[in-house]
């Protein structure tokens, strides 16, 4: 008998212990877990930048980014002519995806309501899960022959097709998804109250919209907006198949061109033997990297804003 | 312009721009299936029939290499990514960090998922040259990891959170440990969990940028963990630029099947995470 409870409390407690050697173990994997996003930034960030140095030492960091020379086999590397076409195809895809982004929002968050809404807000989701490269080779089939055949003949250009503005128009559809979801979902955090009063004291609801609304939800749009150039900065595959692929100053937009991302693709595979290449190619991806985060974190520090704001 | 007609201008407005969005979705889903969907049905062969020595040049043979390179690479990286993923989840959940850790962590977790693939291919493909090793399946398969990982977590974190606290706090007074808790969260988050790993998968089964230069682009069937191998988003890449119209249908039809499994998985992903909430113990939906 008593012998029998000794046991049994042993086992009891052999059980406790083991839970609780369960539990320690476990802590520490989960932790070990959380500091991965933190070292795996940190990884890449010390790897890109270890890498890209010898071009760094070669070349001033001035010249790397005023030069429009570029060629690899000689030794010059300009990165003016994909920096001023990243700039262009930002800012054109931005330009259309802006408004057609910040209009369905609108009417996703405030006209739609239902079946509809979901269905549209579904329609938002599957556009945002299409492959980069499904949008290329659209890009290809569809966008291609339109700028080439009718609007360059149209404008009296003479253009093939593959350029500046055929990626623009192609990345401009990309990055409204991401910007359509964060806008209503932000529009859609304003607390009722506003929108009624706004009404009660006589507004148009477009009215109430324009002066309320888009205002009490600015940093929220914003930073909507600041995740959409971020988006377009970094987009790769699509860009490289209707861009044309050409290092040099971009005359129009009807041109071929280069984007930071693109001169990545374009160039890796064929100059891995030349150090320096690599380097520099390295360095750009660093370049993309900053330039990303930079947005990132503007938006985070906009939406954190955002928050203190709700509490009207 | 007086105010209502400033309205019916906007509302004009409003209603064009949905419709560009969904006009050009149309056309993207609907080309590609009616294009793709075409091909495939005049040769279904394609899908099942190993590439020919010259494919890229000739168009000989089908792509059963890509499809079965980007199985090969995605879902040991989904599995791979989920486990540490969930881990990180879990943790940045309040019974293991403070609000300041998890907020700290959030920050980089975005950063991450806003970081370009083209980034991570380059990471990879230094680590690969600094370790003398060459572009290959399994480097592959750490890129689209690295790729997935902020997004499998984000989603996990957020299925997490959704749990009750009731839940937690009821098994928590019957005397569990934290990881006795949090495998029974997991358990009550995990319909939005599965969702989550489907949306991660399907991420990583259409990025072409982020295994561009680490998988190698084989030409030819995958032979083991070490050789190069190519995916579903590359080989349409190589394809659609080509100057020879066969070559380029074959892209079409690539297109079509990696477009038809990203939309299954984005049906399933949301009918999971619709459908299995109200099997979750603490929802209010009974």
């Amino acid at each position: 008998m008593a012998s029998e409870t000794g046991t049994e409390s042993a086992g009891r407690s052999s059980t406790v212990r083991r839970r609780l050697l369960a539990e320690r173990l476990s802590s520490a994997g989960l932790a070990l877990a959380a500091l991965f996003a933190i070292g795996l930034f940190a990884l890449v960030v010390a790897i890109l930048v270890w890498e890209s140095a010898p071009i760094l030492a070669e070349q001033p960091l001035s010249e790397l980014l005023l030069s429009s020379n570029w060629n690899p086999a000689q030794g010059e590397f300009g990165f003016l002519p994909a920096i001023v076409g990243t700039l262009y195809v930002t800012g054109i895809s931005m330009a259309i995806g802006i408004p057609l982004a910040l209009l369905s929002a609108i009417y996703l968050a405030e006209y739609a309501d239902g079946r509809t809404q979901t269905l549209l807000a579904s329609f938002i989701d599957v556009l945002a899960a299409v492959p980069g490269v499904v949008f290329g080779l659209i890009g290809l089939i569809v966008v291609v022959p339109f700028v080439g055949d009718y609007l360059a003949p149209a404008l009296g250009v003479q253009s093939t097709g593959l350029g500046i503005l055929t990626a623009s128009l192609v990345l401009s559809i990309i990055v409204v998804p991401y910007m359509v979801s964060l806008t209503v979902e932000s529009l859609e955090a304003l607390p009722d109250e506003l929108r009624e009063s706004a009404l009660a004291l006589g507004m148009t609801k477009w009215g109430m919209i324009r002066g309320v609304l888009l205002r009490a939800a600015g940093p929220g749009i914003l930073s909507a907006i600041l995740l959409g150039f971020g988006r377009a900065f970094g987009a790769t595959m699509a860009v490289v198949m209707v861009i044309g692929g050409m290092t040099a100053l971009p005359d129009s937009v009807f041109e071929p061109g280069q984007t930071l991302s693109t001169l990545i693709v374009n160039d890796f595979g064929e100059l891995m033997s030349v150090p320096t290449t690599q380097s520099a190619l390295i360095f750009v991806g660093l370049m993309l990297l900053v330039i990303v985060w930079t947005f990132n974190l503007g938006a985070m520090l906009l939406r954190r804003r955002l928050e203190r704001r709700w509490q009207y | 312009m007086d105010r209502y007609t400033e309205q019916k201008l906007f509302g004009v407005l409003m209603r064009a721009s949905v419709a560009v969005v969904i006009g050009a979705l149309a056309i993207i889903v609907g080309v590609t299936l009616v294009r793709g969907g075409a091909v495939l049905a005049s040769d279904p062969t394609l899908a099942i029939t190993p590439p020919g020595p010259t494919y890229l040049i000739d168009g000989g043979g089908g792509f059963l290499h890509a499809m079965v390179g980007s199985l090969f690479i995605v879902v040991p990286a989904t599995v791979a990514s989920t486990a540490v993923a969930l881990s990180t989840a879990i943790y940045l959940q309040s019974d293991y960090s403070s609000e300041r850790f998890a907020e700290w962590v959030n920050l980089f977790l975005n950063v991450l998922w806003g970081t370009p693939p083209i980034v991570y291919g380059v990471f990879v493909l230094t680590l690969l040259i600094f370790a003398g090793a060459r572009a290959s399946l399994v480097a592959g398969i750490v890129s689209i990891a690295i790729f997935q990982y902020p997004i499998i977590t984000r989603y996990a974190d957020e299925a997490l959170r959704s749990v009750s606290t009731e839940l937690k706090e009821t098994t928590y007074a019957l005397g569990s440990t934290r990881f006795e808790t949090a495998r029974i969260t997991l358990r009550a988050a995990f319909p939005g969990i599965v969702a989550g790993v489907i949306m991660g998968f399907a991420r990583g089964i259409g990025d072409a940028a982020t295994v561009l230069f680490t998988a190698g682009g084989a030409t030819d069937m995958p032979t083991g963990p070490f050789e190069p191998a190519t995916t579903l988003p590359i080989l349409i890449f190589e394809q659609a630029t080509s100057f020879n119209a066969e070559v380029r249908s074959h892209a079409y039809a690539a297109a079509f099947v990696l477009m038809v499994v990203v939309l299954v998985l984005i049906l399933v992903s949301k009918l999971l995470a619709g459908r299995f909430a109200r099997f979750v113990p603490g929802s209010d939906t009974q």
